[in-house]
């Protein structure tokens, strides 16, 4: 083994430092190929008999990309035709330090054992490495690594005597100097464009090519849109000199040419910046960390309450935004003006392939489409392809490659198609991709730790649990539930308390940490309940048969027991794992039925009294400390068994007992948050949700202020208070639209380590302390809590993961990400099931209220489909009526009618599909009656109407 | 993904090692004539330079001289030049100060010092470079200083450190990887019998990898003693050519 040194030196942030480290050459690192008689490898990665087929390599052949071929061709790598790879040590390194995700995506591959992907450690091979000579950038060395490893390859595979059709070694790069010098040292190079196209029978992976820089050039014209980004060195100073601000790009859903920048503060001081206008917006792309320079006060303005699509069709680069942008810069009011910016460079993009769909180009041969993502807040993309006739109709993923100043749109490549346009499967994927919802099914690895069928329980198990086979345990859930994952008992004691259980699945016991099973689940998250269709964290064996808590057969559990008086006053606590035997799976409604029909006395009947007498006592309790009862509507579809599509529709209705498993669930969480906290102080898993800033309000209060309702928002308690006292007469359903509202005004709960944080307390539930243990067969952060409870309990080892804080708060991140994800996609999926459901209606005829006022549009509620909708009353095409918006009520004057929120309307519902891929629900106005605006009840020939509406 | 990844998917490290492999030992025996016994070792980039003095009369308060056995004395210093940035403080540090009692330790249990009542062995230990493992490079250049004064010891002392990195043990760290937020154990042992002198460890581990972590730094212990064991043959050979010629 020959061993050396080289010397690296290296600046840290400050001053220069000379850094030395070692750099040992081996000569024991092997080729990896199978024709390599010479290496004394183990096993090898690299075929004998190499062969993509191509027009212009028409042996054998292994392919050794460049840097900048990975990283902007990283979709094509990714297709299985493209196998026999050897990616290098330095290649890696460089994609490593240049760009993480898609150095995840490179490594994914590289383990893919049919794809042959072998990675040759170059920097540390005796004759490979090179030292990096005076004059010379990193860069070029580099790159003339890559080449004296190419040329080892060759001469190393072509000594094995395998005749004139060895295998042989071809680089790719795209970089003409680079190319050149290999050239003339004698290696087989081309370009990555080249190679692809020569590829036989494989066409559309062109289509998947990235731009390179000279292409870009072609395409665009030579006027310049958007002012020059900044480099990042004059970002930097700029920042730690405070002209700039550092955040993240939040482009604005309703209007395109709006966004914000949020900007990360140190605790509460993070704001927002408001960027206006596409010259202001500057080719950043929702998501990206960007640069912003404040404008000047005088000329700040107020966000636009005009709702604003891009609606240009495709021409090309057209300025079809100035008369929107002009349209934006109407009468402000100055109180309400916020700090205005303009976006002077990027920090990071932050782009990933988009769903969306191909608006293909007027002109027949053009290859050049606009794709428009289902993302609103995502630009429209120009793609190049062939294959537009195809792809029409579809739902396809497309990638950004680059957006030149110079052109309207970003450029991009078109990744893979999902399948036809309003097809259910198509657009589950969609809604699935597009909200990042880990969906494949389960790998073969994850499956090897299911227990093995039958399972049985042993005499093992049985020693280290509790028997409560006795009990009379039963669960409550909603109909049609098939992952119970807990259950209730309530008995009478000899001294007259109560003892009230409540048993969770013991989820932790099948699923041990640190497996494959354990990984996906964490990596999951969380369930993901879709109209019709659930996306399991954890496979079915377990969800719907071991774990879950089903009548009549035996079942782990992990037990939370309490003494209670009849004053529902905890006297004890006791946490256990035990085995369980329910007696009964009940419905909320069946349940119900129990309690109040007198005439049943049986064990199970009195066990839910009990708890139901109990949770009325805990209920009122939870109240006077200010917990917060809201309200938001949840839709129920009646899905035809057959098709699968959505028959009928009825809003969710809750029952006591709803509330009664509720209140025990969050009695547990409650009791188990303590132990876990008491016992690991700096490790919990814990569950926050904070108090809102005091502004959030604001709509709120206006709201109320116009039925002449005052809100207290000074603590939780103040509003719950108030909240229960609103009333209106001859208004019934005022105090659920307030409670809808308030809804609206708070800030997401999100797990966190207690380690890291030092605020626990609970807003909505006004609980010092709270955490996730009850549904463990649906949520992750159940399981942690599970495990942390059974070391606490002395139940069960710890492991090194679980007590690291660090990790812990990693994890937190991915779950609350994960955790907001499924109820994006969740209430995306209703979204889609509602068009469903209104596509076979045709037109309705509505009640609903008005929840918010816009400045060109209102936004109405339809309580009996839970349904918002938005109300236009401006469009391009119609000579727009007159409006007045006030931004105090807010009230929006239209003619001579004044909206004011919770106002009642009537409106008809209709499916605008004109635009497949943003199929609207569309609401139009009915009553109250403004000539020229509302339109007339539809009655008959509902056809005529849709087409006065689609306007 | 900040940081430096410690070890690839193909198995190096930062320098080109695979997990198990130690650095280049060069050595050298009896560098000085004035003291008893000398040695330069250098592991990788770090290098220390070894001299023992005695056994010799307790020198200063007799009232620390030991009827039954002798006192060791140590002393671990680095060089002002030894890393990066100048040193201002070349011993009497806390770090320096509780270096040298570790070592103090490490030798009363390797050296016979029953064989010398009421005397002072003196161990003076300085790194010249600094590139990680400063512990045990000390140590090791130690036992061959030592061993060329000719004190008598139960075996050689060998001494290692690993640290722990996705669930890989990585024998005789650099500087990058102590750096780099892996848990670390210094261990040194007597190989022979396979007795540990001492552990040392201050960072978080779980205790599952413990013994892992402690059965990688014992073969790693036992790989330095036939690096020290050649070492101190070469140079009798050696001294011995020379005293017969």
């Amino acid at each position: 083994m020959l061993k050396s040194k080289t010397f690296v030196k290296k600046t840290r942030s400050g001053g220069v430092m000379k850094v030395v480290r070692e750099h040992y050459l081996r000569d024991d690192i092997w080729c990896g190929s199978e024709i390599c008689t010479e290496c004394k490898q183990d096993s090898t990665v690299l075929q004998r008999d190499a062969c993509i087929e191509s027009n212009l390599c028409t042996f054998p052949h292994y392919l050794v990309p460049d840097t900048n071929v990975v990283l902007h061709q990283i979709d094509v790598l990714e297709d299985p035709v493209i196998c026999n790879v050897i990616i290098l040590q330095t290649v890696l390194q460089e994609v490593r330090h240049r760009s993480a995700p898609v150095y995840k995506r490179l490594k994914d591959i590289i383990h893919e054992q049919g794809r042959h992907f072998y990675t040759f450690t170059n920097e540390h091979h005796r004759e490979t490495f090179i030292e990096r000579e005076p004059g010379e950038s990193a860069n070029d060395r580099n790159d003339r690594a890559i080449r004296v490893a190419v040329k080892w390859y060759s001469q190393h595979l072509k000594t094995d005597e395998s005749g004139p059709d060895g295998v042989r070694v071809v680089l790719l790069t795209n970089d003409q100097g680079n190319k050149q010098k290999a050239e003339d040292n004698g290696l087989l190079v081309y370009r990555f464009e080249e190679y692809i196209k020569s590829l036989i029978a494989n066409t559309e992976l062109v289509d998947r090519l990235a731009l390179s820089n000279e292409d870009k050039n072609e395409i665009a014209s030579s006027k310049i849109l958007f002012p020059e980004h900044l480099p990042l060195s004059k970002i930097q100073a700029g920042i730690k000199s405070g002209s700039f601000i550092q955040g993240t790009f939040r482009a604005s859903r309703d209007n395109y040419l709006e966004a914000t920048v949020f900007v990360q503060g140190e605790g509460e001081d993070s704001n927002e910046v408001l960027i206006q206008g596409l010259q202001n917006l500057n080719r950043a792309v929702h998501q990206d960390v960007v640069a912003v320079q404040l404008l000047p006060k005088n000329q700040w303005v107020a966000p636009s309450s005009v709702v604003l699509q891009d609606e240009g069709a495709a021409k090309d680069d057209d300025v079809d935004g100035d008369e929107e942008e002009k349209l934006l810069k109407q009468s402000l009011t100055k109180s309400t003006r916020k700090a205005t910016g303009k976006v002077v460079g990027i920090i990071k993009r932050s782009w990933r392939p988009f769903c969306g769909m191909l608006n293909v180009s007027q002109i027949k041969e053009s290859t050049r489409h606009l794709f428009t993502p289902a993302d609103r807040r995502i630009p429209r993309i120009r793609i190049e392809t062939r294959q537009a006739s195809t792809l029409a109709g579809q739902r396809i993923m497309v990638a950004i490659d680059g957006w030149p100043k110079d052109s309207r749109y970003p450029n991009g490549h078109f990744v893979r198609s999902l399948g036809n346009a309003g097809e259910k499967d198509t657009e589950e994927e969609v809604l699935l991709l597009e909200h990042d919802v880990p969906h494949q099914a389960f790998s073969q690895a994850v499956l090897s730790f299911l227990p093995k069928m039958p399972w049985i329980i042993t005499p093992e198990d049985m020693a280290q649990r509790q028997d409560l086979r006795h009990l009379t345990v039963c669960s409550v859930d909603p109909p049609g539930c098939t992952d119970i994952d807990d259950a209730l008992h309530c008995r009478e004691l000899e001294n007259g308390n109560l003892e009230v259980g409540v048993h969770i699945a013991d989820v932790s016991h099948f699923i041990r940490p640190g497996n494959a099973l354990d990984k996906e689940a964490a990596n999951r998250g969380t369930t993901v309940y879709l109209c019709g269709k659930r996306i399991d964290m954890v496979p079915e064996l377990l969800s719907s048969n071991l774990c879950s808590l089903r009548s009549n057969v035996e079942r782990f559990a992990f037990s939370c027991i309490w003494e209670m008086n009849h004053n529902a006053e905890i006297l004890k606590t006791r946490f256990t794992k035990s085995v369980i035997n329910s007696k009964a799976s009940l419905t909320y409604a069946e349940a119900q039925m129990r309690i109040d029909d007198t005439n049943k006395n049986d064990d199970i009947t009195k066990s839910l009294r009990g708890l139901n007498k109990l949770a009325k006592i805990l209920k009122r309790k939870r109240i006077e400390n200010g917990a917060l009862t809201l309200s938001s509507l949840e839709v129920r579809f009646h899905i035809d068994s057959e098709t699968h599509d959505p028959i009928d529709l009825q809003t969710k209705e809750l029952k006591e007992t709803n509330s009664m498993v509720e209140e025990f669930m969050l009695l547990a969480n409650i009791s188990v948050a303590q132990k876990i906290y008491d016992e690991f102080p700096e490790c919990a898993l814990l569950r926050k949700h904070p108090a809102p800033p005091p502004s959030n309000y604001d709509i709120l209060m206006k709201a109320a202020k116009s039925k002449n309702v005052t809100i207290h928002v000074d603590s939780a308690k103040a509003l719950a208070d108030s909240l229960d006292g609103a009333k209106v007469d001859g208004f019934q359903y005022f105090n659920t639209l307030l409670r809808i509202l308030a809804t609206r005004c708070m800030m997401q709960a999100v797990y966190f380590c207690s380690g890291m944080d030092s605020d626990f307390h609970h807003y909505g539930l006004a609980s010092p302390i709270y955490t996730h243990f009850t549904s463990p067969i649906r949520r992750y952060a159940d399981i942690i809590v599970h495990r942390l409870l059974a070391v606490a309990i002395g139940a069960d080892s710890t492991y090194p993961d679980l007590m690291d804080k660090h990790k812990q708060s990693a994890l937190c991140n991915n779950l609350n990400y994960r955790h907001k994800m499924s109820q994006y996609a969740q209430r995306a999926s209703v979204a889609f099931h509602t068009q469903l459901f209104f596509k076979t209606r045709g037109i309705l005829n509505e009640e609903g209220f008005v929840l918010f006022v816009r400045k060109n549009a209102i936004i109405v509620l339809i309580p009996k489909f839970g349904l918002e909708g938005t109300v236009f009353f401006d469009s391009k095409d119609k000579a727009s009526p007159k409006l007045v918006f006030d931004e105090e009520g807010p009230t929006l004057k239209v003619e001579q009618h004044t909206f004011n929120i919770f106002d009642k309307v009537k409106v008809t519902i209709s499916l605008d599909d004109s635009n497949i891929q943003h199929q609207k629900i569309r609401m139009a106005l009915i009553e109250p009656v403004i000539p020229g605006v509302s339109v007339p009840v539809p009655e008959a020939e509902p056809q005529a109407k849709k087409q006065k509406l689609d306007r | 993904m900040a940081g430096l990844e410690l070890l690839t998917d193909q198995g190096y490290r930062l320098d080109g090692r695979k997990a198990s492999e130690l650095r280049k030992f060069q050595a050298r025996m009896g560098v000085f004539a004035q003291a008893d016994g000398s040695a330069y070792l250098e592991q990788g980039n770090t290098k220390a330079l070894a001299v023992v003095y005695g056994p010799h009369e307790i020198r200063g308060s007799r009232s620390r001289a030991l009827h039954d056995r002798a006192v060791i004395n140590c002393q671990y210093s680095m060089a002002t030049f030894s890393t990066a940035e100048r040193k201002r403080r070349p011993h009497g540090d806390r770090k320096s100060t509780e270096m040298s009692l570790h070592l103090k330790q490490t030798f009363e249990a390797a050296v016979m010092t029953q064989l010398f009542p009421r005397s002072q062995i003196d161990i003076y230990v300085k790194i010249l470079q600094s590139d990680g493992g400063n512990y045990s490079v000390c140590v090791n250049a130690a036992t061959l200083a030592v061993i060329d004064a000719g004190i008598p010891m139960r075996d050689y002392v060998c001494a290692c450190t690993v640290g722990f990195v996705d669930e890989t043990p990585l024998a005789d760290l650099c500087y990058a990887e102590e750096s780099g937020g892996v848990s670390s154990l210094a261990l040194a042992l007597l190989p022979r019998g396979g007795q540990i002198a001492l552990v040392q460890m201050d960072a978080r581990l779980h205790q599952d990898h413990l013994e892992t972590l402690i059965e990688a730094a014992m073969t790693a212990c036992k790989g330095v003693s036939k690096v020290l064991d050649e070492v101190v043959r070469q140079h009798l050979q050696e001294a011995s050519v020379h005293s017969r010629e």
